[in-house]
């Protein structure tokens, strides 16, 4: 009796190993089925650790995470954030395709352009993003997001990541200073244009901006509602450059580059901490300045009770809208063993109190956090206005500028940069910058109408 | 592409006397193939399969170089590494030697040596950090040279670093970080050239000059074209100095400045591994016509 029931019970463990393996094997969707979810799962066990990769930064959100749900196996891996083009978030998830192994479960990428090669099946291998709106993140969650704000993950109406914050571009300015010079805070960028000829003429040295970065085009030129990045499906893009809408904020630009108002250094650079502490009048720049440059003993580090903040200009006769530069985002991987507890992660660490509203640098994505954030922020008596405009702003992006594969950033710096450090007119380079985005986005398989 | 230099290098093992093989010297050169069929010939293999192949591994013919060659960022690389190329070669044959001939000269011990480890040291650094090291020197407002920079013109980092200056700057720290290495192989060669002979030549009137000049150089020509071998094969891979510029700038320098940075593109960037390899390929087709040249030029295959 004894022997038959050990006999039996090793006949059901082969079986069960057997099943286990043709679960796991075939990296190329033998043991997949169509999950619950709306696209191919591996079986799922629910005491499965995941390994979440995250940059330096959001190491505290893995760590908040740690506490509140001890249950939760994590892993944490820290890497690059697919930061300052190094396209590692992309790159590695590759080298897992080819593999047939070792995805993350869920990873943060600094970038928003993410979902646009994630959402997408390469060489043949399942899209490495898991979609989100289809009952993996409850419809509630998704809904408490900042309207607009997932669109840079979306695609085709489905969901692929969850924002980690927003990056929508504000007027930063610093209000002691322009009330000492006897100026007011410009409302339209014709008024912004006036104010850098007036601070050329009567207070040279200061600045009311800069082009040095690549992410000019978000600030200016996505803000003037110009088209240079009208991304029209996956795999389309409409790219003028040569409107009015361009050419008015390139105007603008050429007159304040020519007087040395909107300089072409990077905000990031020693060069500019050096010559411009205590000197920036107004600077339209996203909502991780403030952060990044304006408070930051290393960077500018403008005293308690100077830095105000105000609505981004708009255009005469045109209603305003502002662009956005970055803010991160959070992608669940399609192929994690234990989903549940990979949702369960990015859903805490875009929305819950205990890292966006308390340990977060950014400006959150996730509406009801950000009125916290903006709160606290308030409290802290740095800011010499309130951050409402802040939070207007973040509604405000205009949604004609699109996340392609492609990187426009990195366009900008090589076409754009190099030409403006020898002098040359923005309205003049319009049609290479054009050419350019045209390049490289028929490169990334895109078709350009 | 490393397969250019691995495939580079077995033409000096080319020299040995026939007649010596034995147990030994198979045991010496076994670790060698060994990592050169593992990581120099199945690799290169491997890029071969890929290049004719589409994704889906279906024969390709020349669809892949076509692609590649089509590409309007191909042309503009291919140019970039041929001005680097040019500047850099010429100035690592002449300078090096000129260099080696001048410390071999000198008469003093201490000094001699100094020189040689002075030379020596930027190529021991590894070569990511001797490019950050760049880096900093090549920012006016961080550079210890920050003044000389302005000299000429240049006040801020995006002004040094504009695509026109990009070959010479890059040629530099090649320069800076692989010279020393070949000056002092040059010295070794220059002290293999036989007393007897630098002896009769100064008995028969020959100066410094003469003897740098009828007797030292030709007898390096083979060294010579060595170097210029190995250092071609290097040079066509120029990848880590734009790489990392790139990065550093934000990529103000493009991160597909050269053609090996290009196939990194294809690879990693459009997941596109066949057109990668074939830019491999191409280059080291080119790489391997050109050693064909100082191959020839040099003698290298002549025996004494």
């Amino acid at each position: 009796m004894g022997g038959i029931t050990r006999a039996s019970i090793g006949a059901a463990g082969v079986l069960v190993t057997a099943l286990a393996l043709a679960a796991c094997g075939g990296g190329s969707g033998g043991g997949t089925s169509t999950g619950s979810y709306g696209f191919p799962q591996v079986a799922q066990d629910d005491k499965a650790e995941i390994t979440v990769w995250v940059d330096a930064d959001r190491t505290g959100a893995a760590e908040a995470f740690k506490k509140a749900h001890p249950d939760v196996p994590v892993k944490v891996v820290s890497y690059d954030g697919s930061a300052n083009g190094s396209n590692s978030f992309r790159t590695k998830m590759q080298l897992f395709d080819r593999a047939g192994s070792g995805w993350p479960d869920v990873v943060f990428s600094t970038q928003n352009n993410d979902a646009a090669w994630a959402a997408q099946k390469s060489g043949g291998k399942q899209a490495f993003a898991a979609v989100l709106s289809d009952g993996l993140v409850p419809k509630a969650t998704l809904d408490g997001f900042t309207p607009g704000s997932l669109a840079p993950c979306t695609v085709e109406g489905k969901v692929y990541c969850l924002r980690n914050d927003l990056a929508q571009v504000v007027l930063w300015h610093n209000k002691t200073l322009l009330a000492k010079f006897g100026y007011s805070v410009p409302t339209t960028w014709e008024d912004y244009q006036a104010l850098g000829e007036r601070v050329a003429r009567e207070h040279p040295g200061y600045i009311v901006g800069t082009v040095g970065d690549a992410w000019t085009p978000e600030t200016f030129f996505w803000s003037s509602k110009c088209r240079a990045n009208g991304i029209t499906g996956p795999r389309s893009v409409t790219v003028q450059t040569g409107t009015p809408e361009c050419k008015r904020a390139a105007a603008m630009l050429d007159t304040l580059i020519k007087n040395g108002t909107t300089p072409n250094i990077s905000v990031f650079t020693p060069e500019f901490v050096k010559k411009y502490s205590g000197k920036v009048l107004v600077m339209p720049g996203p909502a991780w300045y403030a952060g990044a440059i304006f408070n930051n003993p290393q960077s500018l580090d403008v005293p308690k009770g100077q830095l105000g903040v105000a609505a981004p200009p708009a255009w005469q006769g045109d209603t305003a809208v502002t662009g956005n530069v970055g803010g991160g985002t959070w992608f669940i991987s399609s192929h994690s063993k234990n989903l549940k507890a990979a949702a369960t992660f990015a859903e805490f660490v875009t929305t819950a109190d205990d890292y966006q509203v308390n340990l977060a640098p950014g400006y959150p994505a996730f509406a009801a956090a950000a009125d916290k954030w903006v709160k606290k922020q308030e409290s802290s008596g740095y800011y010499a206005t309130d951050l409402q405009p802040v939070v207007k702003a973040g509604g405000e992006i205009w949604d004609g500028w699109g996340s392609g594969i492609f990187s426009q950033e990195a366009i900008w710096a090589k076409t754009m940069t190099p030409a403006i450090a020898d002098g040359k007119s923005l309205v003049d380079l319009l049609p290479a910058w054009e050419t350019a985005i045209k390049n490289q986005a028929k490169v990334d398989g895109y078709t350009v109408e | 592409m490393t397969a250019v230099r691995q495939l580079a290098r077995p033409v000096a093992l080319v020299r040995r006397r026939p007649g010596t093989r034995s147990a030994t010297s198979y045991a010496f050169i076994s670790l060698y193939t060994a990592l050169t069929v593992a990581f120099g010939i199945l690799p290169a293999l491997y890029a071969l399969y890929l290049a004719f192949t589409d994704a889906n591994g279906g024969f390709a013919g020349l669809a892949n170089f076509t692609k590649v060659v089509e590409d309007f960022r191909f042309l503009p690389a291919a140019g970039h590494v041929a001005s680097f190329l040019a500047i850099w070669l010429i100035a690592l044959v002449l300078l090096v030697t000129v260099l080696a001939v001048v410390v071999h000269a000198v008469r003093l011990r201490w000094l001699s040596s100094s020189l040689r480890l002075i030379f020596y040291l930027p190529g021991a650094l590894a070569g990511a950090s001797s490019v950050l090291l760049w880096l900093f020197l090549l920012d006016p407002t961080a550079s210890p040279v920050g003044g000389l920079l302005r000299l000429l013109g240049l006040a801020s980092f995006i002004e040094v670093i504009v695509p026109a200056h990009l070959p010479p700057i890059f040629a530099i720290i090649a320069f800076w970080t692989g010279a020393g290495g070949w000056i002092v192989i040059m010295y070794g060669a220059l002290n293999n050239i036989s007393a007897e002979v630098i002896e009769a030549a100064r008995i028969d009137g020959a100066g410094p000059m003469q003897i740098a000049w009828r007797i030292q150089l030709p007898m390096l020509r083979k060294w010579i074209s060595y170097m210029g071998i190995m250092s071609l094969a290097a040079g066509t891979q120029l990848f880590v100095e734009p790489q990392l510029l790139s990065q550093a700038s934000n990529a103000v320098v493009p991160n597909d400045y050269s053609l090996n940075q290009l196939a990194y593109q294809y690879a990693f960037q459009q997941n596109d591994f066949n057109g990668a390899a074939a830019i491999s390929l191409l280059l080291l087709v080119i790489a391997l016509a050109l050693s064909a040249v100082f191959v020839w030029r040099g003698g290298l295959f002549e025996t004494d």
